[in-house]
């Protein structure tokens, strides 16, 4: 027991990875085949999910520090196997594990070939999705984040729709690109560290604030297409629309998720100068998400499409609330991103109740289902309204906290951020107006069927979800808002070093040379950053400055030609 | 230093050499009939001859033309491996095509023997002699299928090429040798340090590195490789992009770093120009290919660009990079080489792309090998290809080239289109007729499930491979 207490992390982890060894050699018909692999995923999933709610309960949300810590060689010279969860990535691997076991019922009946290669590869998937979020180890967690491209790959390739090969190539070329930036980001950060220890670099390392708005923007390459802000958010139409059902569940709750959570574990603790200074190019691309994309999705015939462009607008509100850098945006982020996990999850579940029956995801293709399938039109009113942010529906907390945040930093911000929860009840009320109200004229509808037992086990749960969110945010703060407090105080102190570093080099005398000219090369005009490449471990008299009430030694990373 | 310890520390090679000329014996006597055997005994003398590399420990011979040390031993292991399974595949393969003749393993050991002289190579002098018994050996090989029009092209065409690469190597070695005097790697370091570099030594380095990127087909001296990866029979190309690619990087290493450490910045422009080039060609040229093998060979291009890359930073980091670089190319090659000798249908071979249609559903295990390799060769984690990546980013970016490595990363994500378009094929597109059953002969399932296996386990055994790379370039930079 105490084993499984002390590798809980690793063990939710790879769990799902024994599951897919476990189809993998199970042997027989097709049919058998099958049917184990369904169950074998079923059991492997809930199991993991139990543990996570082990976890859950096991979790102390009074503290920021790292917990379920493990640790591991990997592969030597500072760079090891490093697990742990604090407050802000715990409620993410609780969504991942409560999501999963929704995907394989979703996938129950409606994968029909090849069964067995579907179900390990989203039990590969989930692995490596429980490993982005846990992972504290710069390589381990690229490893995780970067992997998951191949089972996803796959599943919209394979299992997809129509136009499928086009959607996953895009999904796949799209994020290759932005993480290999991102690598390079973490091998510069690794190298001038000598470690490649998450928890250590947001402790003690500081990049010159010039070479932290390249690092912030190689990592922004890879979380903004993830997330995905405006203008990279094409792949994401494409991809939810071709993918199946439950791919387009992970992908709208779990894979998105991993941007937002990247801003608040890399950039906002790391960078933190260059968060603060593009903090307002952050608002701008939010804003244009929010008011482009809900213009978009206005007018797509597409339910999937729609819901697509609804993820990326919402997703602006994560971006906004984030880089607020105050408690309320943060926790509001956090939130968002949890809402939205469940909204947009039980959302393209619904699309993919009817997709079932009728094979169309054509809005023109509906209409007067509320007359054959009520309890289904009351299951979708309430995701759409979650959806809208409606007071008592978790959207409502998730988009209100981030506006409140916006609203302290800059006004505009917060009335632009608003219009996005007008346009959003807009294309979402008229959506549901098409599709669920008026007469049932359509021949083809006439004898659609409610709700089965197997889709009314998976939604309702998932109502519930909606609404105890709306209804008692509390529990997610529990968790959450001690170490964002933490991540803040951090953001904070980084940013005073820099600024304290700054008038440090301004006043060194410099023979020949103006002591403002070095602080203007140093915040990086005329200078190329590139060249700050030598790591100095330095005992400059900064060195003892009392940091979260602890005197940390610090290493600096900085040019050596400007160093006293 | 008398004649019986330089023979004693060349023990390996005299080896092999012996074995090769028995071989040629045997089989000159007797006929093509027993060259399924010699073929076998070949590939176990490689290994045993690996097992001597193994054990013999750091010497000179020869007045310094041979070194023996960890570096060697690292690349001739990485050579002696590959070659011995080379030797199986080639023997699997002619016994397919019916074609069977004593001279391709005898060859091949030839070859081998020209390698392992390469890689020990101390001296201009010795270099070239290795180099050439590699090269002649390997033009008689690639014409080896003298009924195809395809191989005899690919033979004459890599002769043509390839004894010009070598006179402008020999060139520029006369360079060297005329403006420092001397021919072996320390002293002309001695005298680049005393007396600095000129003109004429800058053209004998341009010209010495003009011959050797031949050799690995690295832009712009790439053309002959993608004919001649066509034409070849299909274990030979396994063997040029296996073997003869390492122990060419690892004379390039050696050739260049060990004379001419004084002169980083004249070389190292070069070096980091053909490097991000071939990257970029290789990663957009073989996008429109059809055929695997041609493919294959603007990968190799591709990937030769990114090994350079840790050539180019010119530290004991970047050679490391470099030999975890070519052991897991060698690796996932041998595999993937596999495969594509595999791609027969009712006994005759078929390479284009289009044949894979839907190997997933006829041959999962085979599809699920061949995606793995290619989705390495991407450079996709957790698969091994993005840590032999990073393992040369990483030094080339400490040493400053910084745009290098963004230029390579860009171009490997342009490349994974094509690697990715094969793993599509094989699992999105609906079926072709399928393969024959098998991978092709004896021992060959073998060699691709080790190979994917390491390819996939890479991540969780990291050490099997870096920290014998990393002994490597110590020995080398001491």
């Amino acid at each position: 027991m105490s084993f499984i207490l002390g590798h809980l992390l690793s063990i939710i982890t790879f769990l799902p990875l024994a599951g897919a060894a476990f189809i993998l050699f199970t042997r027989g018909s097709e049919e058998t085949r099958a049917r184990n692999a369904r169950w074998a995923a079923l059991i492997t999933t809930t199991v993991d999910l139990a543990l996570t709610i082990v976890l859950w309960a096991g979790f102390d949300g009074s503290t920021s520090a790292f917990q379920f810590v493990e640790r591991g060689d990997w592969l030597g010279n500072g760079i090891g196997y490093h697990m742990g969860v604090d407050g802000i990535s715990m409620l993410f691997i609780v969504l991942t594990g409560g999501l999963m076991p929704f995907c394989i019922l979703a996938s129950w009946e409606s994968i029909k070939s090849r069964v067995a290669e579907y179900m390990i590869a989203f039990l590969v998937l989930e692995t490596l999705m429980m490993g982005v979020f846990a992972a504290l180890d710069l390589f381990l967690f690229y490893v995780f984040f970067e992997g998951g491209l191949i089972p996803m790959f796959l599943i919209i390739g394979v299992w997809g729709g129509r136009n499928r090969v086009y959607a996953s190539f895009k999904f796949f070329l799209y994020t290759l690109l932005g993480s290999l930036l991102m690598l390079l980001a973490i091998l510069w950060m690794y190298f001038t560290t000598g470690t490649a220890d998450i928890e250590t670099i947001i402790n003690t390392a500081h990049f010159p604030p010039a070479m932290q708005g390249f690092l912030w923007f190689a990592f922004l390459a890879s979380f903004a297409v993830k997330l995905p802000m405006w203008p990279v958010h094409t792949w994401l139409p494409d991809a939810h629309v071709e993918a199946p059902t439950a791919g387009s569940v992970i992908l709208a709750a779990i894979l998105l998720k991993m941007g937002g959570y990247g801003f608040l574990r890399f950039s906002v603790p790391m960078f933190a100068s260059a968060s603060a200074t593009f903090a307002p190019f952050m608002f701008v691309m939010g804003i244009m998400a929010i008011i482009y994309t809900s213009l978009v999705a206005l007018a797509q015939q597409d339910m999937k499409k729609l819901i697509a462009y609804s993820s990326v607008a919402h997703m602006g509100f994560v971006t906004i609330g984030v880089f607020t850098l105050t408690q309320q945006g943060i926790d509001g982020g956090i939130f968002q991103m949890l809402s939205h996990g469940v909204v947009s999850a039980a959302l393209f579940l619904c699309v993919g109740v009817i997709y079932d029956r009728m094979h169309t995801r054509e809005i023109a293709d509906y209409g007067g289902l509320v007359n054959r399938m009520p309890f289904y039109a009351a299951c979708l009113m309430v995701f759409t309204l979650a959806n809208v942010g409606l007071p008592g529906t978790s959207g409502f907390v998730g988009e209100f906290l981030p506006m409140l945040g916006a609203f302290h930093v800059n006004t505009w911000v917060a009335i632009f951020a608003a219009t996005g929860v007008i346009l959003s009840a807009t294309y979402m009320l008229y959506m549901y107006w098409r599709v669920i109200f008026g007469e049932l004229v359509k021949p083809a509808l006439q004898a659609i069927k409610d709700l089965s037992l197997r889709e009314a086990a998976i939604l309702t749960p998932l109502v519930l979800a909606t609404i105890v969110m709306g209804v008692y945010p509390k529990f997610v703060f529990d968790i959450t808002s001690t170490s964002v407090t933490h991540l803040i105080q951090q953001h904070n102190a980084a940013l005073a070093y820099d600024r304290a570093a700054a008038t440090h080099i301004a006043q060194i005398p410099s023979p020949g040379r103006g002591g403002s000219k070095l602080v203007e090369r140093v915040s990086g005009r005329g200078h190329d950053p590139l060249r700050f490449t030598a790591a100095r471990f330095d005992t400059s008299p900064l060195q003892g400055e009392e940091r979260n009430g602890a005197a940390i030694p610090t290493i600096v990373v900085s040019d050596r030609r400007y160093a006293p | 230093m008398n004649l019986g310890h330089d023979l004693l520390v060349l023990l390996p090679e005299l080896i092999l050499a012996i074995g090769a000329m028995a071989a040629l014996m045997i089989g000159a006597m007797t006929g093509d009939k027993n060259s399924a055997g010699l073929s076998w005994a070949m590939a176990g003398l490689m290994v045993v001859v690996g097992v001597l590399v193994v054990l013999a420990p750091p010497a000179t011979a020869f007045h310094g033309a041979f070194v023996v040390d960890g570096f060697s031993r690292f690349a001739n292991v990485a050579i002696l491996g590959s070659a011995a399974l080379c030797t199986i595949m080639a023997q699997n393969f002619s016994e397919a095509e019916k074609q069977q003749h004593f001279e391709l393993p005898v060859l091949i050991a030839l070859a081998t023997l020209g390698m392992m002289l390469m890689v020990t190579a101390s001296s201009f002098i010795a270099l070239y002699l290795g180099l050439e018994l590699q090269s002649l050996a390997l033009y008689v090989l690639a014409a080896f299928n003298r009924d195809s029009v395809r191989s005899t092209e690919a033979g004459l065409k890599y002769f043509v090429l390839g004894a010009l690469s070598s006179g402008m190597m020999l060139y520029g070695i006369s360079l060297i040798y005329g403006f420092t005097g001397s021919t072996e790697f320390a002293a002309v370091a001695q005298v680049v340090k005393s007396s600095g570099i000129n003109i004429g030594l800058i053209f004998g380095l341009v010209f010495l590195i003009a011959g050797l990127a031949f050799k690995i087909s690295a832009v712009p001296f790439h053309m002959w490789a993608p004919d001649v990866y066509e034409g070849a029979p299909t274990p030979i190309t396994a063997f040029f992009t296996t073997a003869a690619k390492v122990a060419a990087l690892a004379l390039m290493i050696r050739a260049i770093l060990i004379p001419f450490p004084d002169a980083l910045h004249q070389w190292r422009q070069i070096i980091v120009a053909v490097s991000v080039l071939s990257m970029w060609l290789g990663a957009i040229a073989a996008i429109g290919q059809t055929n695997i093998k041609r493919l294959m060979a603007y990968s190799s291009i591709g990937h030769m660009g990114y090994a350079l890359l840790g050539l180019a930073a010119g530290t004991a980091e970047g050679v490391q990079g470099m030999l975890i670089y070519l052991a897991f190319y060698a690796i996932t090659n041998v595999g993937a080489f596999v495969c594509i000798q595999a791609m027969r249908r009712d006994g005759q071979a078929v390479e284009t792309i289009a044949d894979l249609s839907g190997l997933a559903r006829t041959r999962p295990g085979f599809a699920f090998a061949l995606a793995a390799l290619m989705l390495s060769l991407a450079g996709l984690p957790p698969l091994a290809g993005i840590w032999a990546k990073v393992f040369v980013f990483l030094p080339a970016m400490r040493a400053g080239l910084v745009w290098p490595a963004i230029l390579g990363v860009l171009a490997s994500c342009v490349g994974a289109y094509y690697y990715l378009k094969i793993a599509k094929i094989m699992y999105f597109d609906d079926p072709a007729r399928p393969f024959d059953a098998g991978f092709g002969g004896t021992g060959m399932g073998i060699i691709l499930a080790l190979s994917t296996a390491w390819t996939v386990l890479f991540v969780i055994v990291p050490w099997t491979l870096v920290e014998p790379a990393a002994a490597a370039a110590q020995a080398l930079m001491r």
